[in-house]
C-alpha cells in the first residue's frame, strides 16, 4: 500500500465526516467504504439536503471542499468547475463576461431559511432543477456537456467532454442529472454557458380566470416572438395555515400585488423587445386586460423571485413540485382552487404547491398522475407521514432505475434510500 | 476496409435457422419473415456501405407486441438481434450479423398524434424525420434537429444516433428535442419513458437511451416537441483569404454573444468542388467560405448581421453578401448539401470523417488536416459544421489502389486522433457503431468503456442487442474504414450530406 493511500486508509477509519480536496482522495476513500461496505451520505453545501428521504449512512462525504474553477473558455461557451464550487460563485465570474447559466438554477435558500442560497455546481447538476427559461432553452440537464465522477467501487470514471455534439457511447452526463448523487460522486462538471441578453422587459396581466390563464400560457407556446419566461401567480388562499408571503416577494413599484396575475418576459435588445412586445399585444390581445410593464430591473427583480420560490419563504408546510402537460394546466388549477397556495412557471407545465401540514395530499397527487404529470414531494412538513412515496415512478421504470444504480454502485453505498426505499 | 472483427458467430444458431424462421412467423404476418437469401439481400448494410453481412433472417414487426414477442423468443432461444430503422446510418450501426435477426421498423411508419396544445407530435420510429415537420407545417410549426439525410432517415434512428444537423448550435441535437419514447427491452418488457412533459423525475432514462445506438432497447413510439417558425431567417455568405481569419471570425461571432442558427465553414477545395457541381455562386477568390444563418425577429436579424459584417471585416473578409430573399438563402446553401456528390465527381472514391473539436481550433485542426494530406499525398476537401466544432472532411482517394486505401485509412484515424487531442470528440453526430469502436480508447480509459460495458449488461445481460457495435472488440486502437464511397456509388447517393 502506498503512503498516499494508507493515509486516506486511516483518515476514513478515523473519522465519520470526510471532506476530500482532491479526486485521487474521493476515490481511494470510496474504495475503502466499498471494501468495508459502509453507505456514504454524498452532499456539497447541504442547500438541498431536505429533498428526498433522510439518508442513513455511516461516513459522510461532504465535496464543500473540493471547489473551484478548473478551466473557464468564455469564447468556447464552456465553464469546468469542481463539484464544491457555488453557483453564485460561477454566475458571479459569469457576469463578467456577460454570460450566464440560462437554465436559471433554482434557488431553494429562501424556503429552507429564508436567504439565498443557490448551493454547489454538484447539487445542482445532480438534482435538475431548472427555472423559468426551461421550455425555452432546456434543463439542467440540457447544460452538462461532460463529468468526471467516481463510482461506487472507487474507480475514476468519465463521459462526455466540452463540445456541444458528442456522441461517444452512452450519454452519462444527462443520466447523472436527477440522480440525487446516487450514481457517481462527482468531481468535475463542464456546464454549456450562454450570452447574457443585453435587456429584459416583463410583462404583467392582470387575470385569475384559470380558462384565460390557460389559453395565454398556450399563445405564449404557439408565439415566435421568443418569450423566455410565463408564470401565473394566484391570489393567495385567506386561510391561516399560510404565513401571507406574496406583497414581500413581489415588491415591484409598477407590480399591483392584489390579486391574481399572468407575467411573461421578453429579452433581447431593446429595439427587438418593443418590436416583439407589439407584435405579442397583437397575439394575446392586450389591451383586453389590465396590464403593467416592468423595466429590465423590475423584471430581474421578479424573475429572481420567482426562481427562487420566495412566495414560500421559510414555509412549515409541505411543498410539492408538479409537472403537467401544458393542456392540463387548467384542470390542475381547477382542482387547486383557492385551497392551496401554488404558482404555475413553465408556461403552463410547473406547478409549485404548498400544502397545509395537516392536508392530505393523496387527493392532490391522483389529480396530477391522472393527468398524465408527475409530482414530487420537495419539502417535508414536522409532521409529515412517510407512507406517501417522494418520486413518482412506475414498477418496470423502477426496475430499470435499480439495474443501472447497480451497474454504477454494486454494494448500494451512495446516498442509499435517498429517492426510493428498495435502493 | 471492409474486413473487421465482429462477435464469434454462434453456429447452434445458425444450423437452427428453419426451426427459428417458423417460430418467428408464430409472432407477425408471416410475409414479415423473410429468410431467402433474395430477400434478406437488401438488409446486408446500411449506409457504411463498405461493410456487408447477411442476418439469419429478416423480420419486419408490425406492432409493439410483436416486437415484445421477438424479443422476448429471442431473449430465451439466446439469438442475437439488430434493430434498423430507414438504414441511413453511416458507421454501421445496423450491420447484420450472421447469427442475427435484424429486426427491421420500417412498418412503423404512422404518425399517431399531432398535439398542437402541447406542441409535439407522438409518432412511430419508422417515420422519417422530414414527415414530422411535414405534417405541422400547415400551422407554422417545424421539428428542428434537421440531419442533412433527413428526406429518408428515421426519426427512431434519430433517437438511436441522437442526430444534430446544420441547426443544432442553437436548437440543440434530437436529445433536447425529445419528451418520450415508449421501448421494448431485450427481454420483452414494454417501457414508456418521459411523454408529454418537460423533463422526468428520477433517473434520466431518456437522456441515457438517446443515442445509445439500439444497444438498450428498440424504439417503437417517439414523442418529439416542436417550435413555431421563426419570423425571420437569412444566410450571409462571407469569403475570407486564409483558414486563420476564417475560424477566428467563427470565435469572434460566438464571443459576442450571437449565437447563429447555423454557422458552416467551407474550405478551397469544397468551394470549387461544389462551384463546378451546382453553381452556387460562391466567390471564387475566398480559401474560406463562411455560411452564416440567423433566424428571429426583423429587426433582431438585421441588426446582428450588421454586427457580423463589422467582425468579418474586423477578421480580413474579403466578401460580405446578404440573402435577399427566400430563393437566394436557399441557393447559399445548396453549395453546402451538394458536398458529398461534388467531392464523388472528383475522385473514383472520398472517405467522410466526423469528428468535433472546441471551436477555437478550427484553424489548428485545418492545418493538421492540410499536413497530414500532404504526408499522405491524398486530396481532401473539408466542411464544418463550424458554429458547433463538427468537422466532415473528405478524403479523396482511388479504392482500387490498395495501398492507397491504407494510407486513407491511416489519415483518416489521424485525423479523430487530432480531434480527441484538441479536446474533441471522435464522432459528432454520426455515432461509433462499428467505424470508430476500435477508436474508443483514443478517448476513453478502460475504466470508462467499463462502466459503459456495465450499464449494457443490466440492461441486456446476455449482449444480444446490437452486439460488437461502440465498444472496442479488440481493445487496440486499430484504425477502421470511414464512409466508403466507390465511383459514386454511394448508398442512397441522392441523399445530401453536410
Amino acid at each position: 500500500m502506498f503512503i498516499e493511500e494508507k493515509k486516506n486508509s486511516q483518515i476514513f477509519q478515523d473519522s465519520n465526516q470526510l471532506s476530500p480536496t482532491s479526486e485521487s482522495e474521493v476515490s481511494e476513500l470510496i474504495k475503502e467504504a466499498y471494501k468495508n461496505k459502509f453507505p456514504i451520505d454524498i452532499h456539497g453545501s447541504n442547500s438541498k439536503k431536505f429533498i428526498g428521504y433522510n439518508v442513513q449512512a455511516a461516513k459522510n462525504l461532504d465535496f464543500s471542499n473540493l471547489s473551484g474553477v478548473i478551466e473557464y473558455l468564455p469564447e468556447e461557451l464552456y465553464i469546468k468547475v469542481k463539484p464544491g464550487t457555488l453557483i453564485q460563485d460561477i454566475e458571479n465570474i459569469l457576469e463578467k463576461n456577460n454570460q450566464e447559466l440560462s437554465f436559471e438554477p433554482t434557488d431553494f435558500g429562501y424556503i429552507k431559511d429564508g436567504k439565498s442560497n443557490k448551493g454547489t455546481a454538484g447539487g445542482c447538476v445532480s438534482c435538475n432543477f431548472a427555472g423559468s427559461r426551461r421550455f425555452k432553452v432546456g434543463s439542467v440537464r440540457d447544460f452538462i456537456l461532460g463529468f468526471r465522477g467516481v463510482n461506487g467501487k472507487g474507480d475514476v470514471i468519465k463521459s462526455g467532454g466540452t463540445v456541444v455534439k458528442n456522441v461517444t457511447g452512452y450519454d452519462l452526463s444527462k443520466l447523472i442529472s436527477g440522480s440525487f448523487g446516487t450514481l457517481v460522486a462527482l468531481t468535475e462538471v463542464t456546464l454549456k454557458i450562454s450570452a447574457k441578453k443585453p435587456s429584459q422587459n416583463t410583462i404583467i396581466i392582470y387575470e385569475k380566470d384559470p380558462k384565460i390563464i390557460s389559453d395565454l400560457f398556450n399563445k405564449v407556446l404557439s408565439s415566435s416572438n421568443e418569450i423566455s419566461g410565463a408564470v401565473f401567480v394566484p391570489e393567495e388562499p385567506k386561510s391561516k395555515k399560510f404565513i401571507p408571503n406574496k406583497s414581500k416577494a413581489f415588491k415591484l413599484n409598477d407590480l399591483d400585488q392584489k390579486g391574481a396575475f399572468f407575467a411573461f418576459r421578453i429579452e433581447g435588445d431593446q429595439k427587438s423587445i418593443k418590436e416583439r412586445i407589439k407584435d405579442i399585444s397583437n397575439e394575446m390581445n392586450l389591451k383586453k386586460y389590465k396590464t403593467s410593464n416592468l423595466d429590465i430591473y423590475q423584471s430581474d427583480l421578479f424573475w429572481k423571485s420567482i426562481n427562487s420560490l420566495q412566495l414560500f419563504s421559510e414555509t412549515k408546510n409541505n411543498l410539492l413540485r408538479a409537472v403537467v402537460p401544458p393542456s392540463k394546466s387548467q384542470k390542475l388549477m381547477v382542482f387547486l382552487k383557492n385551497k392551496y397556495r401554488y404558482f404555475i412557471d413553465w408556461s403552463g407545465s410547473l406547478f409549485w404547491i404548498e400544502v397545509p401540514e395537516d392536508e392530505n395530499i393523496k387527493d392532490l397527487k391522483n389529480t396530477i398522475t391522472q393527468n398524465d404529470g408527475y409530482v414530487t414531494i420537495i419539502k417535508k412538513s414536522e409532521d409529515f407521514q412517510f407512507t406517501e412515496k417522494l418520486f413518482t415512478i412506475d414498477d418496470t421504470k423502477l426496475m430499470i432505475s435499480k439495474k443501472i444504480k447497480e451497474s454504477f454502485d454494486p454494494r448500494g453505498l451512495f446516498n442509499p434510500g435517498k429517492m426510493y426505499k428498495d435502493f | 476496409m471492409s474486413e473487421i472483427a465482429l462477435p464469434k458467430v454462434d453456429r447452434t444458431i445458425v444450423s437452427k435457422k428453419d426451426l427459428i424462421v417458423s417460430n418467428l412467423k408464430q409472432f407477425t404476418d408471416k410475409k414479415n419473415v423473410l429468410s431467402e437469401l433474395d430477400e434478406i439481400k437488401p438488409y446486408e448494410t446500411d449506409a457504411l456501405a463498405a461493410y456487408k453481412n447477411l442476418p439469419l433472417a429478416v423480420v419486419l414487426a408490425e406492432n409493439t407486441q410483436e416486437v415484445s414477442e421477438i424479443l422476448k423468443f429471442c431473449h430465451r432461444e439466446n439469438i442475437k438481434v439488430i434493430p434498423r430503422g430507414a438504414g441511413t446510418g453511416l458507421s454501421g450501426g445496423a450491420l447484420p450479423l450472421n447469427d442475427a435477426i435484424l429486426l427491421g421498423l420500417g412498418k412503423f411508419n404512422k404518425i399517431l398524434d399531432i398535439d398542437f396544445d402541447n406542441k409535439c407530435v407522438v409518432t412511430q420510429p419508422g417515420v422519417t424525420n422530414l414527415s414530422i415537420t411535414h405534417a405541422v407545417k400547415h400551422k407554422g410549426y417545424y421539428y428542428a434537429p434537421d440531419p442533412s439525410s433527413q428526406l429518408a432517415c428515421s426519426i427512431g434512428g434519430n433517437v438511436a444516433e441522437n442526430s444534430g444537423g446544420v441547426h443544432s448550435l442553437k436548437y440543440g441535437t434530437t436529445t433536447n428535442n425529445i419528451l418520450g419514447v415508449e421501448m421494448v427491452m431485450m427481454d420483452g418488457t414494454i417501457c414508456r419513458i418521459g411523454g408529454k412533459t418537460l423533463d422526468q423525475e428520477g433517473y434520466d432514462l431518456l437522456g441515457l437511451i438517446c443515442g445509445s445506438e439500439g444497444l438498450l432497447g428498440v424504439i417503437t413510439e417517439v414523442t418529439v416537441k416542436i417550435l413555431k417558425n421563426p419570423q425571420t431567417v437569412k444566410a450571409a455568405l462571407i469569403g475570407f483569404p486564409t483558414i486563420e481569419d476564417g475560424g477566428n471570425c467563427v470565435t469572434d461571432i460566438i464571443s459576442n454573444g450571437i449565437t447563429p442558427a447555423g454557422m458552416e465553414i467551407m474550405d478551397k477545395a469544397l468551394i470549387d468542388a461544389t462551384e463546378k457541381f451546382v453553381h452556387a455562386g460562391y466567390p471564387m477568390d475566398a480559401e474560406v467560405l463562411m455560411i452564416v444563418e440567423l433566424d428571429g425577429t426583423k429587426s433582431e436579424v438585421e441588426e446582428l448581421f450588421k454586427q457580423i459584417k463589422q467582425i468579418a471585416e474586423k477578421n480580413k473578409s474579403n466578401s460580405f453578401k446578404l440573402s435577399k430573399n427566400e430563393k437566394e438563402r436557399l441557393g447559399f446553401w445548396s453549395g453546402r448539401k451538394a458536398a458529398f456528390p461534388a467531392c464523388g465527381a472528383m475522385a473514383p472514391d472520398y472517405y467522410c470523417m466526423d469528428g468535433t473539436i472546441p471551436r477555437g481550433k478550427l484553424s489548428e485542426i485545418l492545418k493538421e488536416i492540410s499536413r497530414l494530406s500532404k504526408k499522405y499525398n491524398l486530396g481532401v476537401a473539408n466542411g464544418f459544421h463550424a458554429g458547433d466544432g463538427n468537422l466532415h472532411p473528405l478524403i479523396l482517394f482511388d479504392g482500387s489502389n490498395k495501398e492507397e486505401l491504407r494510407r486513407t485509412e491511416e489519415f483518416g484515424a489521424e485525423i479523430l486522433k487530432a480531434c480527441v487531442r484538441m479536446g474533441g470528440a471522435l464522432s459528432g453526430e454520426h455515432g461509433i457503431g462499428i467505424e470508430k469502436r476500435e477508436l474508443m480508447c483514443e478517448a476513453f480509459n478502460d475504466n470508462d468503456i467499463q462502466q459503459q460495458i456495465n450499464i449494457k449488461k443490466s440492461l441486456d445481460e446476455k449482449n444480444l442487442l446490437n452486439p460488437g457495435k461502440v465498444y472496442p472488440i479488440l481493445r487496440k486502437c486499430a484504425e477502421e474504414g470511414r464512409v466508403h464511397v466507390h465511383r459514386g456509388e454511394e448508398k442512397f447517393p441522392d441523399l445530401p450530406r453536410f
